[in-house]
């Protein structure tokens, strides 16, 4: 049966705005939801049902003021164990982080917690959003809402199990080389990764700076563009996040793909893509034909480099990166006979094997003799790679491709296979490096019942355009897309 | 062409413990993957210049102005050890005689 929480964000605030429903209602249907199949799933490391609650109430007693209501008030959204909450742990999915209580949120969480989001738990990742499966975290794997014995993806897996499976309305995760829009093409949900900058990284806890964004799991486009209104814009925390305009991205959402140039990445159909996942991406493409988009075929020729240039640049950031985890200031600690024993124990302890192998390559690839070879080289690539896009959105506004080359995968299946694990990103990491928005839109089932994800391509800061051709597609195939798992219940 | 890794160079350098087992799998898996990575080479020419942001911004200013801070409590709340509202760690050097 559907329930508050199987709703949109959208569909939801205008029932809070009409008086309908309480904030307190809706929580108390995620809160249930959760309850019911979380056992399940894995989705949530830290549910806060109280705070979620409490805020629930303090918003009805506003709302029943009939004040000015934002978009996301009232709200239950989930936040990535990534993204610093004050008061609430926050483990990167790390036994490092296990028991670390951070004293400042991060901007993402400030500006929607300003607005009357209510926090409704921290969710699973892979360990310091390193993944794409959600079996590297410390604390056990998710499960796939569609087939519980599959992978949701990663890193954001808990993320896009808890949407996709109504225990949150909307979440945050962080997408760094495809963690968001991988994991949702995998449960049939609406992944955002927004241009690079556009939403500050304060409080995103860093993996690899350069590549790092906020994004958001949704089920419907327009709670996608609502999300990034409120969250995008200049912070002073973050010297990388963009002094940009800020419009309204639910403008334009209804005005069809009419006259879009749409160019099919050619390169995406090709070796290692499941047929099924090729088929139903060529129909979506179809079908933004029929509405009256121009197509053509695309190409991005340094994409087949991207990957290699990823697993340098990446990881050598996060080697960086992660080097303030020494067992001094906070996090886990191992004692040692002096500082430095210490430090090799308690990361030695504290990161998991995905994580240690990173720091390892990135440690390696930053080394005297061979930074020029592979870090130098790979931030060549980089160039090429922007290149690229400038050629390919000359001639076109949006760029196609799969989300991801399969479907949700059985759990264990690729676990010793790193290379094979690192495939699965082939289609979502070029718009990292890139830095260019991306979003991946369901556009049906494989044979075997599992969604299967549309991944649509913009230039910088035009997630307008993007929205449009995605809210165009997603209209037009309008998908019931509700997991065995909640039928069954 | 596989990759030689000096695995206890490498852990040295990262400080992380790793156990045998740990150094023989990343020796084969590292080599591996830097053997996939190397293919960056092939296309990065000497006229291409590096990327290190893809929105490069330059001299992003903002006021210097104070404004308050985290407290010492807070700061060291989540300390492994503290005492006198201080990081307490072992020793960093050896005690002179």
């Amino acid at each position: 049966m559907t329930e508050l929480c199987d709703l949109t964000g959208d569909e939801l605030s205008t029932k809070l705005r009409a008086g309908e429903i309480t904030a307190v209602a809706l929580a108390e249907s995620a809160l249930a939801r959760r309850e019911a199949v979380d056992d399940r799933v894995g989705a949530f490391l830290t549910p806060t049902p109280e705070v979620a609650l409490e805020r629930a109430a303090e918003l009805d007693t506003y709302l029943a003021t009939g004040a000015p209501q934002t978009g996301v008030a009232g709200i239950p959204l989930a936040l990535k164990d990534v993204l610093t909450t004050k008061g609430i742990r926050t483990t990167c999915g790390s036994k490092i982080l296990e028991t670390y209580v951070p004293p400042y949120d991060a901007t993402a969480w400030t500006r929607l917690s300003g607005a009357g989001s209510v926090l409704i738990g921290k969710t699973n990742c892979d360990e310091f959003a390193m993944g794409s499966s959600n079996e590297n975290s410390a604390y056990g794997p998710v499960h796939n809402p569609w087939d519980l014995d599959t992978v949701p993806g990663g890193s954001s897996g808990g993320s896009a199990a808890a949407v996709a499976a109504g225990m949150a309305v909307w979440a945050l995760g962080t997408d760094t080389g495809g963690s968001v829009r991988q994991p949702a093409s995998l449960t049939g949900v609406v992944g955002l990764k927004p241009t690079y900058g556009r939403i500050s990284r304060y409080g995103l806890i860093a993996f690899a700076s350069s590549l790092d964004t906020v994004g958001t799991f949704t089920r419907s486009v327009r709670d996608a563009a609502t999300l990034l209104g409120v969250m995008a814009g200049k912070d002073r925390r973050d010297a990388t996040s963009l002094d940009a305009d800020v419009p309204d991205f639910t403008r334009g959402l209804d005005d069809g793909a009419a006259g879009l140039r749409v160019g099919v990445l050619a390169e995406a159909f090709g070796e290692g893509v499941e047929p099924d996942v090729a088929t139903s991406v060529r129909a979506g493409v179809d079908r933004l034909a029929s509405l009256g988009a121009e197509v053509g075929e695309a190409t991005l020729p340094h994409a087949e480099y991207a990957l290699s240039a990823y697993y340098l640049i990446a990881p050598s950031e996060a080697s960086s990166n992660l080097a303030r985890y020494d067992g001094v200031r906070y996090g886990l600690r191992v004692d040692g006979d002096d500082s430095i024993e210490m430090m090799f124990r308690t990361r030695g302890a504290g990161f998991g094997p995905e994580v240690k192998r990173r720091i390892m390559l990135g440690t390696y690839a930053l080394s005297a003799g061979y930074y020029e070879a592979y870090y130098g080289q790979a931030q060549k690539v980089r160039t090429l790679i922007l290149q690229d896009y400038a050629a390919a959105f000359e001639r076109f506004d949006v760029l196609v491709s799969p989300t991801s080359p399969s479907t949700a995968f059985p759990i264990g299946a690729k676990a010793d296979d790193p290379m094979a694990m690192y495939l699965n990103d082939i289609f979502t990491i070029p718009a990292n490096l890139g830095g260019v928005p991306a979003i991946s839109v369901p556009c049906g089932l494989d044979g075997a019942g599992l969604p299967i994800g549309l991944q649509l391509t913009a230039k910088a800061l035009d997630e307008s355009t993007m929205f449009r051709a995605a809210a165009a597609l997603e209209s037009d195939l309008d998908l019931e897309l509700r997991p065995p798992l909640l039928a069954a219940a | 062409m596989p990759v030689e890794i000096d695995i206890d160079h490498v852990a040295k350098l990262a400080r992380v413990e790793l156990t045998d087992d740990e150094k023989a799998r990343m020796r084969d898996q590292l080599a591996v993957i830097l053997e996939h990575a190397a293919k960056v080479g092939e296309v990065a020419a000497d006229d291409v210049v590096p990327t290190a942001s893809p929105i490069p911004q330059v001299n992003v200013f903002r006021e210097d102005g104070p404004e308050p801070s985290l407290s010492h409590d807070a700061a060291i709340a989540n300390a492994p050890a503290a005492a006198d509202e201080r990081f307490l760690v072992p020793k960093i050097a050896e005690t002179g005689s």
